[in-house]
């Protein structure tokens, strides 16, 4: 790992969230000072910002790209009790000859009677549904019926949780007929096509709360969400919860973010063998328990293919966790502050290779080797 | 136990901060040691299947001196061990192996993120395809953020350097066809006969080569840049990259002679001999020096390099120096010539030869026995020089640590040991006596490197603890996935019963594809690493795939070819549907409508319709003609879509003055409910010319139905409430068109039924 390029923030407050879009083109920062920025790479690398503007009248917690399926959507979520959703206009103004972009707001969401803590889209097949989740604990599920009309959303599910909520994560696994089919000849898969499941992750901190993770599954014919399971070994504050994208598993990875890093596996149990028609259950189980951040974790995130899990917490760093073929989940990578004030250019390309800097003893080690001789 | 404490050692000292990258193992460094504590033996890999045929009796020849001598008794110690576990059964051994591996894991690379405090503050990320952002902030405060500030940046943090090196880049090329052609092997001789056996290894062998001339092209090409450059902080990262690329090729070349060619006794000292004569080459530029003087023999490295030449085994250069020195000096010249004699005469096995293990190691305990009387009745006493040549001759350890300076490094001191002490050594006893020279080498005074680990696990023939210290080694995937792909190949991971050995493969294999993923270009070659990888290749592929950047039209295109030639159904309509939206947006909407097509997405192509239907009514003419007309059976795809068609259909027949034609097709539109409602009006509009033409085209029969359709939709309307001045307006003009509309048809009915009558009447 190295550190490629640096970005000037710009900034006035605190940044908050900072989102890179489907194909890592472009992404997206927010602040607690209520607005959000774009940025762009160029063809040469560089990172541009094309878009800033005030989104919020409070702090804004989370920003997240739509699917691109969908266009260029942005949704936000703020401590001012709405979540908004945004998209670009491909304008023929001089925004364009200037490097701008316009983004307008589509819709406020305000259902919300208090601080909107998290916002998700669902996984693309569901269509263009998003969810948002507060202090209040009611998780919501809103969908833009038309994805050409993005000012039309409704509201469509109302998920009381019961305890203040700050976190949610969609089931991204996404099974076509044909690999079900492939499961199913393999008898890999014991479960029908997962239905739509979102995990909601709680930070109430009252001593009387109890688990606080739960994990709802839209259910076809009550056409509700309803709970399927909730882990009660979590009892302590979750800040962050994160599905890995399934690999083609038969069971789901669930990562939390808690006063520990936690790895669980949901394997779904067969269906004749629990109550028909009710929400799926699962065997559960902890695969991976670390207490390296010290204290509080606050970020959980999968990379694309869900091999590698980044977690952020109070010892101010970014640890990597990946299992190797042996299915040990270990610590690869520690992203760390050095401490020191930054100085020096706002953008700093790296397209030397970098390897093995500072390395004494070269000349010795380059005599011993056979540069220009030919091969045996 | 003693692997365990020595590895930790080094782990510890070198990759808490970050991964040592191989230039720092230094190649050629010599430290001291001390092989006193050394005493037990590594764990010992048996490998009695993979002996060589000529594996005979009897370790290292009787009469060597001291220090030998006390190797032989330790020798046949480590080779009864060796016995004992291997009748310890597999199981046995597996367990070793795993209680190893996990000692191993490496420490976590650490990345350093200049400005942030991680005391004070946390740090917020995102994963992207290749890279990952990251900035600070501050989790725990809500709302009010403290007025202390932070590090204003956003960084971006990529994984794998290499993958953005010019010149490793073509070794990420050139290895590629490599790799792809070895997969190809076994696809190739499914069906022959068991002659096919020979031809593989051969095959393989020739791969591994291919992989090492790779590497080397590579490290040249890294050399001159190194030469070339002016700044030195840049001259210095190529020179690292390129001992780094060396040490990759001596550990590959290692591996080559001991795990694919499994050289047996005999030959393995020689392909052990090109290996040192090939990675320590420094003799080469001092020959030609010294050659090149005026009087070579008053070269100050004469001695030097007649030294150098013995201890690699080059024996008729050695003695040609020797001759040079005779001609000059006649005092030194018979005992030149003695020595001369006895390098000549040192009998070597010669490929090709009938000759057995047995003869040969019976000549050289002549020959062995004769350098001894020369030394003993002190022939040489009176040349300083030539007696220790004698020494080194002999395998006289003692003499040998004296020139560690020329030796660079123990392996040169192992092999050069093995020539002139046990020079029909077997790959089994290979470990003790590679043991021993690391440790009377080093002599206490350093701790080995990395790279002697590696090397030293490779005499071991533990092939996968070479692979897990490389992978902890060495800052990039190539490497590992490379050689252990070919080692599997070789059926080497199964036969070591790493129950894991093919997930190692894929694993590694995966780590360096998804590596190549993260560049913009050299992503196409993973997508070849990832096919090969039975179970989790294609699901990665799948992906990553999806996230490639479509920023042309052409990269879009070479991504959808390469989802839809794997049948990648899913991706192929993300991407269509994505490249759609794209179109849509920027109001392409021919381009819209046929990557939608391609899609198969029904929902869109009726949107994109309607957009074009949209344009019409606006504009009166339609954009995009080619595509619409050449829709074919895609039109089918949706009812808009095949509405659109249709409705342009109609369009061509009217402008071909097909007007019989074009009247039924209209009539149709509506009558078939193809064409929504809301474009009634605009079709009974453009009836209004057909029923205003000279000739009857509407039957009257045609003429009823299309009056039906306008009563219906007259008919059908809402009454406004309030209506505005506008809205007045639009129902004025509406009204009026309603009814002229009512006129035309009325008309039209008239002429129909007079026609059809007299016709009829007729």
């Amino acid at each position: 790992m190295f550190v490629a390029h640096s970005i000037a923030a710009d900034h006035k407050d605190l940044i908050h969230d900072v989102s890179f879009d489907f194909h890592g083109r472009r992404m997206a920062t927010c602040s607690s000072d209520q607005s959000v920025k774009v940025w762009d790479k160029s063809e040469s690398g560089d990172w541009h910002c094309t878009a800033s503007w005030k989104t919020h009248s409070g702090s804004v917690w989370r920003v997240t790209w739509a699917h691109p399926e969908f266009g260029q959507v942005l949704a936000s979520c703020s401590f001012d009790r709405t979540a908004a959703v945004w998209e670009e206009i491909v304008g023929e103004s001089n925004d364009k000859l200037r490097g701008q972009s316009h983004w307008v707001k589509r819709t406020t969401l305000v259902d919300s009677r208090t601080s909107v803590t998290d916002v998700k889209f669902a996984p693309k097949h569901m269509g263009l549904m998003l969810a948002t989740c507060s202090a209040d604990g009611i998780v919501r599920i809103y969908e833009a019926p038309d994805v050409m009309n993005l000012s039309q959303w409704s509201l469509q599910h109302e998920i009381s949780c019961k305890l203040s909520c700050s976190c949610i994560s969609w089931n991204p696994s996404s099974i076509s007929m044909e690999s079900l089919e492939a499961w199913e000849r393999e008898k890999r898969c014991s479960s029908r096509a997962h239905s739509p499941m979102i995990a909601v992750g709680s930070d109430d901190s009252s001593p009387n709360a109890m688990a606080k993770v739960q994990i709802f599954e839209y259910n076809e014919n009550t056409r509700k969400y309803a709970k399927a399971e909730t882990l009660m070994t979590v009892t302590d504050p979750v800040h962050d919860i994160s599905f890995a994208p399934n690999l083609g598993r038969s069971f789901h990875i669930l990562a939390i973010a808690t006063k520990d890093v936690r790895i669980f596996t949901l394997k779904p149990v067969r269906k004749e063998l629990s109550s028909s028609g009710g929400p799926t259950k699962f065997e559960i189980h902890i695969v991976a328990q670390f207490d390296n951040h010290n204290s509080q974790v606050w970020r959980v995130s999968w990379n694309i293919t869900g091999t590698v899990l980044a977690s952020s917490g109070d010892d101010g760093c970014v640890r990597l966790w990946k299992a190797n073929y042996m299915d040990n989940w270990k610590c690869t990578g520690i992203l760390k502050g050095n401490g020191s004030p930054v100085n020096g250019s706002s953008q700093q390309g790296n397209s030397n290779p970098s390897l093995g800097s500072n390395i004494p003893n070269l000349q010795n080690s380059l005599n011993g080797s056979s540069v220009g001789r030919k091969h045996s | 136990m003693r692997g365990c404490s020595r590895q930790r050692l080094i782990w510890q000292k070198g990759y808490c901060e970050d991964r040592l990258p191989l230039a720092q193992f230094s190649l050629t460094r010599c430290r001291g040691q001390d092989g006193g504590t050394r005493v037990e033996c590594r764990r010992v890999v048996a490998m009695a299947e993979r002996r060589g045929p000529c594996g005979i009796g009897g370790f290292g020849p009787a009469g060597s001196t001291g220090g030998a001598r006390a190797g032989s008794s330790l020798a046949t110690g480590a080779e009864l061990e060796a016995r004992a576990r291997s009748f310890g059964g597999p199981a046995n051994s597996r367990w070793l192996r795993l209680g190893a591996m996990e000692e191993l894991d490496g420490e976590p690379t650490v990345t350093l993120i200049p400005g942030v405090n991680s005391s004070k503050k946390q740090m917020c990320f995102d994963w992207g395809p290749g890279e990952m952002l990251v900035c600070e902030t501050s989790f725990n405060k809500k709302e009010k953020s403290e007025t202390v500030p932070g590090c204003p940046f956003i960084y971006i943090i990529r994984k794998d350097v290499d993958v953005y090196s010019q010149i490793l880049r073509k070794l990420f090329n050139e290895s590629h066809g490599i790799f792809v052609g070895l997969q190809r092997i076994e696809e190739e001789l499914t069906g022959k006969s068991r002659k096919a056996h020979h031809f593989i290894f051969c095959r393989l062998v020739r791969v591994s080569k291919n992989y090492r001339s790779v590497i080397r092209a590579c490290m040249e090409e890294m050399h001159q840049v190194a030469i070339a450059a002016k700044d030195p902080a840049c001259s210095c990262q190529f020179s690292s990259q390129v001992s780094i690329l060396s040490a990759m090729e001596l550990i590959w070349n290692l591996c080559e002679i001991l795990f694919i060619e499994v050289a047996p006794a005999g030959p393995l000292l020689l392909h052990l001999l090109d290996w040192v004569r090939l990675h320590v080459c420094e003799v080469d530029n001092l020959l030609a020096d010294v050659l090149g003087s005026e009087n070579p023999r008053k070269h100050e490295s004469f001695w030097k390099l007649v030294t150098i030449l013995v201890l690699q085994g080059r024996l008729d250069e050695a003695r040609q120096m020797l001759s040079k020195e005779a001609d000059s000096s006649p005092t030194s010249a018979g005992m030149c010539r003695i020595l001369g004699d006895l390098m000549r005469t040192m009998p070597v096995l010669s490929p090709g030869t009938t000759q057995t293990l047995t003869e040969l190691e019976l000549k050289w305990q002549h020959w062995h026995e004769e350098c001894e009387r020369h030394l003993q009745d002190g022939t040489f006493a009176s040349s300083p020089h030539l007696e220790s040549l004698c020494k080194i001759m002999l395998g006289d350890e003692a003499a040998l640590l004296e020139q560690k300076e020329l030796l660079n490094n123990w392996y040169h001191f192992l092999v050069t040991r093995l020539l002139y002490s046990h020079p029909t050594v077997k790959p089994i006893d290979l470990h003790f006596y590679a043991q021993s020279s690391l440790d009377l080498f080093l002599g206490g005074e350093s701790s080995p490197e990395p790279l002697d680990n590696i090397l030293m696990a490779a005499f071991e023939f533990d092939i996968h603890q070479v692979i897990k210290e490389c992978s902890i080694a060495l800052s990039n995937w190539w490497f590992v996935a490379h050689l252990t792909d070919l080692l599997d190949h070789c059926k080497l991971l199964q036969s070591h019963n790493l129950y894991f050995g093919s997930n190692m493969r894929e694993f590694l294999l995966l780590e360096y594809a998804s590596g190549l993923f993260a560049h913009h270009s050299l992503w196409q070659l993973g997508v070849d690493y990832f096919d090969y990888c039975p179970e989790l290749g294609r699901v990665s592929l799948e992906l990553h795939i999806e996230r490639i950047p479509l920023s042309t039209e052409q990269k879009a295109l070479k991504v959808l070819r390469i989802c839809e030639q794997r049948q990648m159904t899913e991706q192929v309509r993300s991407i269509c549907k994505i490249l759609a939206m794209k179109a849509v947006r920027n109001n392409r909407l021919g381009s819209a409508l046929s990557w939608s097509i391609r899609a198969k997405d029904a929902a869109f192509a009726t949107l994109v319709s309607d957009r074009f239907l949209r344009d019409y009514c606006e504009r009166g003419c339609f954009s995009d003609l080619d595509l619409i007309d050449n829709l074919g059976p895609a039109m089918m795809l949706s009812d808009r879509l095949t509405f659109l068609g249709k409705y342009r259909e109609f369009h061509r027949l009217y402008g071909e003055k097909r007007f019989v034609d074009a009247a039924s097709l209209l009539l149709s539109l509506m009558t078939s409910q193809i064409a929504p409602r809301s474009f009634w009006m605009t079709l009974l509009t453009d009836a209004l010319p057909l029923l205003e033409q000279k000739q009857v085209i509407f039957s009257a029969e045609q003429t009823y139905e299309l009056m039906r359709c306008l009563e219906d939709l007259t008919s059908g309307r809402p009454v406004h409430g309030e209506p505005d001045a506008q809205r007045l307006q639009d129902d004025d003009i509406e009204t009026t068109k309603v009814e002229m509309l009512r006129l035309a048809l009325a008309r039209n009915l008239a002429r129909a039924i007079i026609k059809e009558g007299s016709l009829e009447g007729s």
